[in-house]
């Protein structure tokens, strides 16, 4: 009774204590250092990659013509307002004149008196130039007259000085006359310049296109070269793109585009490189781009908005491909874990160009078909023994 | 022969099974102090090790850019780079603060890396799901602890990223979980106010007149935009060629480019010594007064279980058993009481640690030298009790 009591207990025991001695070498070896690593595998695939290039710039036109005044004045008026499209040409208003309408009157006055002085010049050359030739008649008389001892030598020379001083008389007023008409053109150009200064005050659109900002009010005042109406072309809609420059290897005009606006971020319009800016941006380390929509949206972006642009390379040529959560550094290598029969080991390799879903072609070291470690839990290292599962906690 | 300590065992085996697992959960929490205080020590250490970096490039004169605050210029990267010994040079910003995840809020260390090659310095090193960086915008790689998963969208100040990797045990010094998400960003994001204090920073500006000059148009734009740049990052992490020493190259930069930068050994003393010195000592402290208390209950528990057997060991020595029996059942159920409070103890600390907010690390050696302690213990507490059993009087038996 009592010993088979004690047997039973032993047993109890027995079975109370080996799962506690199970689960403890299952502890021990499963948790800490000297568990196994756990790691998925992927096999290195052979295919084509295309490697495309993402950037985000702002949209903006072509264009954009600043149209203010050039020299101070203070706006009189102004006829547009923003969201307006505007023909080539257009009024959109004017700066005061202050007193140069004043100033042209008084031009145009003295344009009227300088042509009343050119007639009076005009007259004075007839008259002189009719005593003049009555002089000269006269004087051929009395040469005549002197050769056939009809008049005395004295009476003669009166009628040749008289011809002499009505020639000088006539040559004064001819370049009195000149004179008269030289002044008149010039009180004309002073009258024309102050009418083209006077239409220099008015702010013309010199494009056709959209009213995108009024930078002023009526009755500011505005210096020589500042802005009081922007407007925008509206054909040569285009976004600056910017691309960091050691990821924009192969960028060139002419590649296919996505463009997604900030506002709309569900739709992806149809693009293209226009060109590739030949200055770089040397502080930001950036390459910028201009990039068009193949139709322009039905409803205009505002200028200034935010876009994405990704653009799509030509599909390199088939290689070796491997995801870029398989390239590691270890010991100052970069190179991949290969999974051999159960262990690992690292292998250096050389990587090529990487695709925005995040795989990378492989240049050198890696052959298709073999397989390599690409997520583990921790860095890993030769000693690190691994299991192999299906995919690690969080994964999609 | 029958075991004289099997067959007590046995015989009062209810009793003993209950101590132990007592003893043993006291063992457990002294074994998840111990792990909470490595953890700590870990996080910090880890930091340095995900940085992938040799030498730390930072602001002159602050321990930073995890203990203090460290501004440079983002172009200083260049003249990093130009140095002897130096293989690569990357930007790293690193901004803790909170993000919004669902319904709350999560508190996670953003680290702004420059996207490209993995295995860059500043790039987490290993991902457990995903990818890495492939976009210079808008992408983000996160740690598992912050509770995102793949397709997650992390809003940072103004910009949505979306979340494209995972990865795991990449946390601040503080055991805040990371997200690296690309440079460019992070620099805005360290630095963006919000909408609202922009415009009013604008109005300030606009308000000032020597900023905002009637004859000078443009000026007031010119200001402005100056405003709205950051080119600053907090530290460049530099990786040395095979061979290059440490100190030679820091010291090489230290006097030429007057920046403060440092190696490897003196930023595990700055995050060691300096960042979590308190407040690890504070963990320590706490672990000392654990292990002492456990230790003086584990003495506890088999000086009363012994003095519970007094009357047995008085009959034992009565019918003539030898004392060098009885010292070997006590001493042997002693430190059978021990081994198994140790297993449980160590069983129920690794089935809990992974339950606990910051990371615990228990270590084998930490065990071992547990176990050892444990052990140890019990023979010393055994041994007071082997005291008591050997004075009793064999009268006592039938007195």
């Amino acid at each position: 009774m009592r010993r088979g009591s004690m047997k039973g207990r032993t047993l109890l025991l027995v079975l109370l204590l080996l799962p506690l001695a199970g689960l403890f070498v299952y502890v021990m070896t499963n948790s800490g250092p000297l568990a196994p690593v756990p790691v998925t595998v992927a096999e290195v695939e052979s295919r084509s990659i295309s490697p495309a290039l993402y950037g985000i710039g702002v949209v903006e036109s072509r264009a954009v013509h600043r149209i203010g005044a050039t020299s101070p004045g203070r706006l009189l008026w102004l006829d547009a307002q923003v969201g307006e499209m505007v023909a080539a040409g257009q009024v959109l208003g004017e700066l005061d004149p202050v007193d140069l309408n004043d100033r042209i009157e008084g031009q145009r006055a003295a344009v009227r008196r300088l042509e009343s002085l050119v007639a009076a010049a005009d007259s004075r050359v007839a008259e002189t130039k009719a005593r003049k030739e009555y002089a000269e008649a006269q004087a051929a008389r009395y040469e005549n007259l002197l050769k056939k001892k009809a008049v005395s030598v004295e009476a003669a020379d009166a009628k040749r000085q008289e011809r002499r001083t009505t020639a000088a008389a006539w040559s004064s007023a001819r370049a009195d006359a000149e004179a008269a008409r030289a002044e008149q053109a010039r009180a004309g150009s002073e009258l024309k310049g102050l009418l083209a200064r006077k239409e220099d005050l008015k702010l013309v659109s010199p494009v056709q296109g959209l009213l995108a900002a009024r930078e002023a009010e009526p009755g500011s005042t505005v210096v020589a070269g500042q802005s009081v109406f922007q407007v925008v072309e509206t054909e040569g809609l285009r976004i600056s793109v910017r691309f960091d420059q050691s990821m924009a290897s192969g960028l060139r005009a002419g590649l296919p585009a996505e463009i997604v606006l900030r506002s709309r971020a569900d739709e992806v319009f149809a693009g293209n490189i226009l060109r590739v800016e030949p200055i770089a941006d040397a502080i930001t380390e950036e390459l910028v781009a201009k990039a068009v929509f193949e139709q322009t949206p039905g409803t205009l972006p505002p200028l200034g908005e935010l876009a994405e642009v990704t653009v799509r390379l030509p599909a390199l040529p088939e290689g070796p491909v491997v995801p870029d959560a398989a390239l590691r550094r270890f010991d100052g290598r970069l190179g991949v874990w290969m999974m051999e029969n159960g262990s690992i080991s690292f292998r250096p390799v050389v990587a090529g160009r990487r695709d925005l879903n995040g795989m990378v072609r492989i240049l050198e070291g890696l052959e298709p078909g073999e397989r390599v470690v690409v997520y583990s839990v921790k860095a890993l290292t030769p000693r690190s023994r691994v299991k192999v599962v299906e995919r690690l906690g969080g994964g999609v | 022969m029958i075991s004289l300590a099997g067959r007590d065992i046995l015989h009062g085996w209810g009793k003993f099974v209950l101590t132990s697992v007592g003893l043993g959960l006291l063992i457990g929490v002294t074994l998840t102090m111990g792990g909470v205080y490595r953890g700590m020590v870990d996080d910090a250490k880890v930091l340095l090790d995900n940085s992938g970096a040799d030498l730390w490039v930072v602001q002159r004169e602050t321990l930073g850019p995890y203990a203090e605050s460290s501004s440079i210029y983002d172009d200083v990267r260049w003249s990093v780079f130009g140095m002897p010994g130096v293989e690569r040079a990357a930007n790293v910003t690193y901004l803790t603060t909170q993000v919004r995840r669902g319904g709350e809020d999560t508190r996670v260390m953003v680290a702004g890396v420059e996207p490209g090659e993995p295995g860059a310095p500043g790039q987490p090193g290993y991902l457990t799901a995903g990818r890495h960086l492939a976009r210079s915008h808008y992408e983000a790689v996160a740690d598992e602890a912050s509770g995102f998963r793949l397709g997650d969208t992390i809003r940072i100040r103004r910009n949505s990223y979306t979340v494209v990797g995972l990865t795991r045990r990449m946390v601040s010094s503080g055991g805040d979980p990371m997200v690296f998400i690309p440079l460019k960003d992070a620099q805005e994001a360290q630095f963006l106010k919000d909408n609202d204090a922009i415009l009013q920073q604008r109005r300030r500006t606009a308000a000032n007149p020597s900023l905002n000059r009637p004859g000078v148009p443009g000026m007031l734009d010119g200001v402005i935009a100056s405003q709205g740049v950051n080119p600053y990052v907090n530290a460049v992490l530099v990786r040395l060629l095979p061979g290059a020493d440490p100190e030679k190259t820091a010291e090489h930069m230290r006097r030429w480019m007057r920046l403060e930068v440092y190696t490897r050994a003196q930023m595990e003393e700055i995050l060691l010594g300096k960042l979590i010195a308190t407040s690890s000592k504070q963990i320590a402290m706490l672990l000392v007064i654990l292990a002492v208390v456990s230790a003086a209950i584990v003495a506890f528990i088999i000086y009363t279980l012994t003095l519970g057997k007094i009357r047995e060991i008085a009959v034992l020595k009565l019918i003539g058993t030898k004392n060098r029996t009885i010292i070997g059942m006590i001493m042997q159920q002693a430190i059978a009481l021990g081994v198994l409070g140790f297993m449980i103890g160590k069983v129920s600390a690794t089935f809990w640690a992974p339950k606990f907010p910051k990371y615990v690390l228990l270590e084998v050696r930490d065990a071992a030298t547990g176990f050892a302690a444990v052990i140890i213990m019990c023979v010393i507490a055994s041994l007071l009790a082997i005291r008591v059993a050997v004075k009793v009087d064999p009268a006592e038996a039938i007195g």
